[in-house]
């Protein structure tokens, strides 16, 4: 009995450590984001709460916590209640598989991207519970919108992750990052690269792919209804989302915790912070991106998805088996 | 869709525009002020905050008139006068009300002696409704409180008059 206290307690420990530093980082992140995007329309963005503003999101989230949450008469409670949490739970849950360095992960399980998979395609449920259990015109709209949206873009990324897996010939993320040691696979797989982010852009509900909550026509999509601390939390999964698809990127693409070059400056920087610094990369292209694109519309997000990514990425698959074939590059695996 | 223009699409040529030029405007210093710690300049002729002008010698310079309430086309000004010992005109009560106010300037424009006048303060928000209804005492009170820049304003402004 003891000892089994003993490893939850551990675990416990292991999952706090966790989940603390990407609580405050996605508080980071957020401030980081209003303010690249006031930069670039020439505002100042947050700059007045701790230093450089940098506390904004504090205390807006201390706020959220003091505001009252309201819940439409004609909404079905239970299931009004649950989608926040859904939303946040699976965004900050995948966040297990994600290694920080080749040690410092919570769990190397083999079929890490699967699940890493698996776990982002579950995020519409939380989105499509609110839209619905809101019982009201524009949240409804906005989960429709929202889960053919991620459907859509689902595909093409699951396509450009077979292309990855080609490649290194393990669904462990570790070995992912470690297949790269030679050459990042930004080089040999640019067009999926651009695809990964385009899609990953869509699967975060950022512009130009934000329809779900398109506020010029549908208010705030499936948040309309919600107000105080379950509004916070959808904010909250949303943004850990976007982090999590960034790290995604990065292990796909930019070899993960893995330095630049294995040379004597860069290769004494932590392993951890390679792997923030490939995040924070990508994050701020996210944040400029949501700076300079207007937004699409509905059918051409439609488009894009369907009928350029997919069969784009599917031409690429092929590509990329037959030269790996042809070449005879193929991973060896051990069945 | 013409050739090139099939290749700038496919190379994000335009996006890869946008996003130059994104991070060019990043390092450019930004056009907006920090508002409530400096604050832009603010004409003579400002509309903001009302109030009620003493002559140099302490005396009211309200004659009640009443061309004011008269000419106010939200009718938020509420004027009543008596005789006083000595003889003059004065107001008893003079109220404006700050939420029916549309800060027009007609007022000011109808006020034989510069009495009644709109000076330069736009941050007066209350957390209550009550506070914006203001009476003679708070007017006069804001005429002393911004005598020197209204008397500069209205010097500023009487060429054009």
């Amino acid at each position: 009995m003891i000892e089994y206290l003993q490893i939850l307690g551990q675990e416990i420990y292991k999952i706090i450590f966790l989940l603390v530093p990407i609580l405050v980082s996605v508080a980071m992140i957020v401030w980081l984001d209003r303010r690249v995007w006031g930069l670039v329309q020439k505002r100042r963005g947050p700059n007045v709460v701790g230093p450089f503003g940098l506390f904004q999101t504090l205390a807006d989230a201390l706020k959220y916590i003091f505001k009252e949450i309201i819940i439409p008469a004609s909404a079905n409670k239970v299931v009004f209640i649950l989608a926040p949490i859904v939303t946040m739970t699976l965004a900050l849950v995948a966040w297990a598989v994600i290694p920080m360095s080749e040690n410092l992960v919570l769990a190397d399980i083999n079929v890490g991207i699967l699940y890493l998979f698996a776990v982002s395609s579950l995020g519409v449920y939380g989105i499509i519970m609110g839209g619905w259990a809101s019982n009201s015109k524009y949240p409804f709209l906005g989960a429709i919108r929202s889960a053919a949206q991620m459907v859509s873009y689902e595909v093409s990324i699951g396509i450009i992750i077979i292309n990855v897996l080609l490649c290194v010939g393990s669904l462990n993320l570790n070995e992912i990052v470690i297949a790269q040691k030679e050459l990042w696979y930004v080089i040999p797989l640019f067009p999926m690269f651009v695809i990964f982010f385009i899609s990953a852009l869509a699967e975060t509900n950022r512009p130009p792919f934000d329809l779900p909550e398109a506020e010029a026509e549908l208010v705030a999509g499936y948040q309309t209804e919600y107000s105080g601390m379950m509004y916070a939390m959808f904010w909250l999964g949303e943004y850990a989302n976007i982090l999590l698809m960034c790290a995604m990127g990065s292990i796909l693409f930019l070899g993960g915790w893995l330095p630049i070059m294995d040379v004597y400056p860069l290769n004494v920087i932590p392993a951890p912070l390679w792997m923030i610094l490939k995040i924070l990369f990508l994050f701020l292209l996210f944040a400029l991106i949501k700076a300079i694109v207007p937004r699409y519309r509905y059918d051409q997000l439609m488009r894009l998805g369907w009928k350029i990514f997919l069969p784009f990425s599917l031409i690429y698959l092929v590509l990329t088996a037959s030269f790996l074939f042809y070449f005879d590059k193929l991973p060896k695996v051990s069945i | 869709m013409n050739f090139s223009r099939l290749l700038k699409t496919i190379f994000l040529v335009e996006f890869i525009a946008g996003l130059y030029m994104a991070i060019k405007e990043l390092f450019r210093k930004s056009k907006t002020i920090n508002y409530p710690f400096e604050k832009g300049p603010i004409s003579p002729r400002m509309r903001g905050e009302h109030a009620l002008r003493r002559y140099p010698n302490g005396e009211e310079r309200c004659i009640a008139c009443k061309l004011c309430e008269a000419v106010c086309p939200a009718q938020a000004i509420t004027i009543e006068s008596s005789e006083r010992s000595d003889g003059s005109r004065k107001t008893t009560r003079y109220d404006i009300d700050m939420l029916k106010c549309i800060y027009c300037g007609l007022c000011q424009e109808s006020c034989p002696v510069d009495a009644i006048v709109q000076g330069p303060n736009f941050e007066f928000a209350t957390e209550t409704r009550e506070e914006l209804y203001y009476n003679k005492e708070k007017l006069l009170q804001n005429g002393d409180r911004w005598e020197s820049v209204l008397a500069k304003n209205i010097k500023m402004d009487k060429p054009y008059r």
